[in-house]
């Protein structure tokens, strides 16, 4: 039950977006398969007619006014400055397609 | 006098109040204490000493102008490194984030720095709080102070070391699966995880929102009352948090009895493998709460053994959604400032900051959380999790039916030696085997000392409470701490 192979955990891991090493790789396959055939045993559980439990408290909808919420150019200069790449106001990136 | 160190809170805020101490020498005493001990501990990843002292001394100066000060006002904390502190790095104990300076205060932050309090420093977890013992922080582990051969729990393992060795006189930690409650039990001090809910986690950085909450460390109960009021409250930055009413804790404490109380004891709670001493002392405890007028009452709560597997599903994809926005564009750790040839594209500048930013276990939890919400295996995984989820919270709310409050063991061992279970996973994720399923069902719950168990380390008793009854916990807790002398 829950052998992973290592196809899959390079398939995982691009899903992800983390390069692995191939010691990472076959190390999680050891380690992934071990964690899911432990979590295997949820299997046995009848849960038929039972919802899933997605939060605990019950609260519903819970909005904010939907108005722009204003921070100082203090605090933009600080997000912006924490931006790897700032070329002037803006973020800069790789492109997409080599 | 005692070393100004060692007070509790409410010693500390006592004489302050009295004008019989000053924050400064307060604060220096702290200070002192991380100098000479922290080298070996490692409870602190940053140390604010000149902000502590300025704000230290700017507090003083209020006092002696007349102004009215509330308990915690220039009262040296010690802030678990994963929540946001403007101007104050915030590392998550990755290196991801090694760097990073938020623009911001989380809510709790700021509400405590507008009481007064005197901020000491950053303390160290395990990376992004992925753990049980402090080991997987990207800075090295932290040390137990009552054996520095052990590991201190985790993953707020830095928070509980610096209360255990009087580095400071008040914490605070996350609680995500046991996280507050373990390394509270294995220091020997208190912890307490709120209720899902009741204290904003707005600037926390998220890890499993369906289960993260904040809470107090300390020395004492009455000082985790104090805190936990302090912080306590609907947050319109937090959508989880409501708008019930937030008690004075400690008005419940000056009352408090313990007589016709309904004790739960869950006979899954007694597991095999469980140290001996550990089972002793917690018997031991719930015997005194029996000769204080207590009643203890059988219980069971049948999905127990189900709570670890459930958790290592649903925490993982929340993780795994949550680590995302780490991408190596917006902040931190980013490959694309590094001569990497290999960094050609977008794709490679996410996939190689990741690699490169992110620890083990962080990688293992983003790579199960990945699985178990990918095409074809998401009802087998997560949505069976997710129901199974129901029926442990519905153990527990039958069972409210009946007792007051449910008291266990905190965990079933004490604190392990550093490295001994490090070369398994799925070892250290069962160190939350008494604690995982009070999370997932969003209840309250606190750890206090109850003795020594074996090698003369602390054994802590979980008190679990129904949900925002955080006050019958603490009241029932601060009677066992006045009556004993643990």
């Amino acid at each position: 039950m829950a052998k992973l192979s290592l196809s899959d955990v390079e398939h995982i891991a691009k899903l992800a977006r983390i390069h692995l090493t191939d010691t990472e790789q076959q190390k999680l396959v050891t380690e992934l398969s071990s964690i899911l055939s432990y979590i295997d045993q949820l299997k046995a559980v009848d849960t038929t007619n039972v919802p899933p439990t997605a939060q605990v408290t019950g609260l519903t909808d819970v909005l904010r006014d939907d108005v722009s919420q204003q921070q100082s150019v203090d605090v933009r200069e600080q997000l912006l400055n924490a931006t790897p790449k700032r070329t002037g106001d803006f973020v800069e990136t790789k492109a997409v397609f080599e | 006098m005692r070393k100004l160190n060692t007070l509790s809170l409410i010693e500390a805020s006592e004489a302050l109040q009295k004008k019989e101490i000053s924050s400064e020498e307060l604060t220096r005493a702290c200070l002192s204490a991380i100098k000479e001990k922290d080298s070996t501990i490692h409870a602190f990843l940053t140390v604010t000493d000149e902000h502590a002292l300025t704000t230290a001394r700017d507090i003083d100066r209020r006092r002696a102008n007349g102004e009215r000060l509330g308990p915690l006002a220039g009262i040296p904390f010690a802030i678990k490194d994963i929540f946001a502190t403007q101007g104050v790095r915030t590392t998550a104990a990755s290196k991801i984030l090694e760097e990073y300076v938020p623009p911001y205060d989380a809510t709790v932050v700021a509400k405590l720095k507008e009481q007064g309090i005197v901020i000491l420093g950053k303390t160290n977890l395990d990376e992004f709080a992925h753990g049980a013992s402090t080991e997987n922080s990207a800075f090295g582990p932290t040390k137990n102070p009552l054996d520095t051969e052990r590991v201190p729990g985790g993953s707020s393992g830095g928070s509980a070391a610096a209360l255990a060795a009087d580095m400071c006189i008040a914490a605070l930690g996350t609680d995500t699966g046991g996280s507050i409650r373990q390394p509270a039990a294995f220091c020997g001090v208190v912890g307490i995880k709120p209720t899902y809910g009741r204290v904003s986690r707005y600037g926390l950085l998220s890890m499993t929102s369906s289960t993260d909450v904040v809470g107090p460390m300390t020395k004492t109960v009455t000082d985790a009352a104090v805190v936990l009021e302090a912080i306590a409250g609907e947050d319109g930055h937090d959508a989880t948090t409501t708008a019930k009413p937030v008690l004075n804790y400690r008005s419940y404490l000056e009352h408090a009895s313990v007589k016709g109380l309904r004790i739960g004891v869950p006979r899954e709670y007694f597991i095999s493998g469980m140290q001996p001493e550990i089972e002793q002392r917690v018997r031991a405890a719930l015997n005194a709460y029996e000769k204080l007028g207590a009643t203890l009452v059988d219980i069971a709560l049948p999905h127990t053994q189900y709570a670890i597997p459930v958790y290592y599903i649903v925490t993982p994809s929340e993780v795994s959604s949550n680590l995302g926005r780490y991408d190596g564009i917006r902040y931190g750790y980013s490959e694309c400032r590094m001569q990497n040839a290999e960094c050609r594209n977008l794709e490679a500048v996410y996939s190689l900051s990741r690699a490169h930013g992110f620890g083990p276990e962080a990688k293992r939890r983003i790579m199960i959380g990945t699985y178990a919400l990918s095409h074809g295996y998401y009802d087998a995984y997560y949505l069976q999790a997710a129901k199974v989820r129901t029926l442990i919270r519905r153990d527990f709310e039958e069972v409210f039916k009946k007792v007051d409050v449910i008291m266990t063991p905190t965990s079933p061992n004490v604190a392990f030696k550093i490295g001994e279970k490090t070369g398994d996973p799925l070892q250290l994720y069962l160190e939350d085997v008494l604690l995982a399923a009070v999370s997932l069902a969003g209840l309250p719950a606190i750890s206090i000392p109850c003795g020594k168990g074996a090698h003369n380390m602390p054994v802590g008793l979980q008190i679990i409470g129904n949900y925002f009854e955080e006050e019958k916990i603490l009241s029932a807790a601060y009677i066992y701490e006045q009556t004993t002398t643990h």
